[in-house]
Formats: structure tokens, sequence, C-alpha cells
């Protein structure tokens, strides 16, 4: 598979799925260097706690395991099956109430088995997160591009 | 006193993924009953990784809000989740356990299954903010 047919379908990756079309995930693009890069826009049905408007850490952890199998994906320069092995995430603080979040992933080292990722949740900047993910991806052994959507 | 399913009703996000619970021996069994919207790999099918995560955390928020009842939710610190098998696109369970509870912070796990309570789909680890009331 070629570079350009992964990149022409990110934005499907991104947020084509039913779970992140009903989070409203818009892809971003590519930043920093081919870092993938996802917005969730701000919804009151996302918050977790009523009594402070701040967006769900349940939310947060998706946003970060789909970014980061994104990071998966271009790091393969492919789409082939992958599997979140684990993941944690560091709650560093709580969002902005009425921000959308964004987030983006890198995958720093891929294996012939698994992915290794980082992924940072951030209203503006990058290094000021909402929450900081550390996560393993199952990368399936099948280097057919017939598995491509 | 609020009970689970009140709590849960409450909350915007674990009414998006549709969570209930009840009051068990074991503690607050939440269920997160299938839809559509929480499928994440389509082809599988599947269900998306993160909505198995918030309903671990959910169910470790309203464990721990049970268990300690403050004026404020407990808040995640951090967490940890396995995952151990498919989500299949059926009804999933998940029951919390307190490990440790401090002054301030307490230690949860928390685990997730469909058919088989012996069979987690996915297990969580995870430490909570115990806020003051004031």
């Amino acid at each position: 598979m070629t570079e350009s047919s992964l990149r022409s379908i990110l934005p499907q990756l991104a947020s084509g799925a039913a779970h992140t079309h009903a989070l409203g995930f818009a892809w971003e693009g590519l930043v920093d260097d081919g870092a993938p890069r996802i917005r969730v826009p701000y919804r009151a049905d996302l918050v977790g706690d009523p009594d402070t408007g701040v967006l769900a850490g349940g939310l947060v952890t998706a946003l970060l395991d789909h970014v980061g199998g994104l990071a998966v994906w271009v790091a393969m320069d492919a789409f082939r099956p992958i599997a979140t092995l684990d993941l944690r995430v560091d709650y560093m603080r709580a969002a902005q109430p009425g921000r959308d979040l964004m987030a983006q992933a890198r995958c720093f080292r891929l294996t012939s088995s698994i992915g290794f990722v980082r992924a940072w949740a951030f209203e503006d900047d990058p290094s000021d997160p909402v929450a900081a993910a550390q996560a393993a991806y199952m990368v399936s052994g099948e280097k057919t591009a017939g598995t491509t959507a | 006193m609020t009970g689970p399913s009140e709590l849960l009703q409450r909350l915007p996000y674990a009414r998006f993924l549709g969570l209930d619970g009840v009051q068990t021996d074991e503690g607050v069994q939440v269920v997160m009953p299938f839809a559509d919207q929480l499928i994440g790999n389509p082809m599988l099918p599947a269900l998306h990784g993160g909505s198995t995560a918030a309903l671990l955390e959910m169910t470790a928020i309203v464990q721990v809000a049970d268990t300690y009842p403050r004026l404020r939710l407990p808040k995640p610190i951090n967490v940890t989740v396995c995952y151990l098998r498919t989500g299949r696109p059926r009804d999933t369970f998940a029951l919390a356990r307190i490990s440790r509870a401090g002054r301030r912070v307490a230690h949860v796990t928390a685990e997730a299954w469909q058919g088989d309570r012996n069979d987690p789909i996915a297990s969580l680890t995870a430490h909570f903010l115990l806020q003051d009331d004031n």
C-alpha cells in the first residue's frame, strides 16, 4: 500500500466507526512531523460530572486510545488490524469546561507484533496536557493490502 | 442517599453510554446495554475499546461514591485498562472492588464481562482522589 493511500483514509479511520462518529471525533491532520491529531468538540452529553461541566474521563480515554491506534497505522504506513493491549492514562488536570479537546499520538517503536505509543490530550498546547497516555497495541502479522477499508 | 441507578442517571456520559446499575452482594454491578453507537470495529464487529474503558471507569466511580459518599464525585488520577478479549456486540457488565481507601486516595480494580463472568473482556486498575466536601 502506498503512503498516500493510508493517508487518504486517515480521516475515515479517525471518525468513521459508529462510536467515534457518535462522540463527534474530527480529523485534524498529521502535525509535528507525522503525529495524527483528532479534535472532539465540547458537548454537554459528554460531561462526566454535571457539577463541574468537565468532559468525562472515559471520553478522554476513548480519545487517547483511538488517536494511539491512528499513530500505529501511521507508523506501519498501512491499514492492518490492530488491537489495544493495554492503556494507561494519567489525568493531569481537569479539561476546561466548554472547550474542545484535542489529542495527538506518536508510535515510538513498532515491532512485528507490538506498537508502543504515547498520546496526549490538550485544549491548545500539547505541552500543557489534560491527560497523557502510554499504550501498547497488538499488530496483526498480515501484510496483505487486502485488509484495507 | 441516592442509589447507583439514580447516580448514573445524573452523569451525562453515563447516560450517553446507556449505563444502569444495581446493588449486589459484591458491590454495584453496572450494565452497558449493547447499542450500535458503541461499535469501534464494524467489520468484526467489536465494541470500541473506549466504550469498555468508560464502562469500567464509571463502575469504579460509582462504587467509590457509593462506599464513600461525598458531595463531590471521586476524580480519576490515573487508570490502566487491559483488553483481554474482543468486546462482542452484546450487553456488557462490570463490577469494581476497592482495594484500599486512605484519607485522600482510593485504589480500585474492576472487570468487565459479557457471557461468562470468568472470561472478562477487560480489566481496570485505577487511583481516585477522594475530595473533601468543602
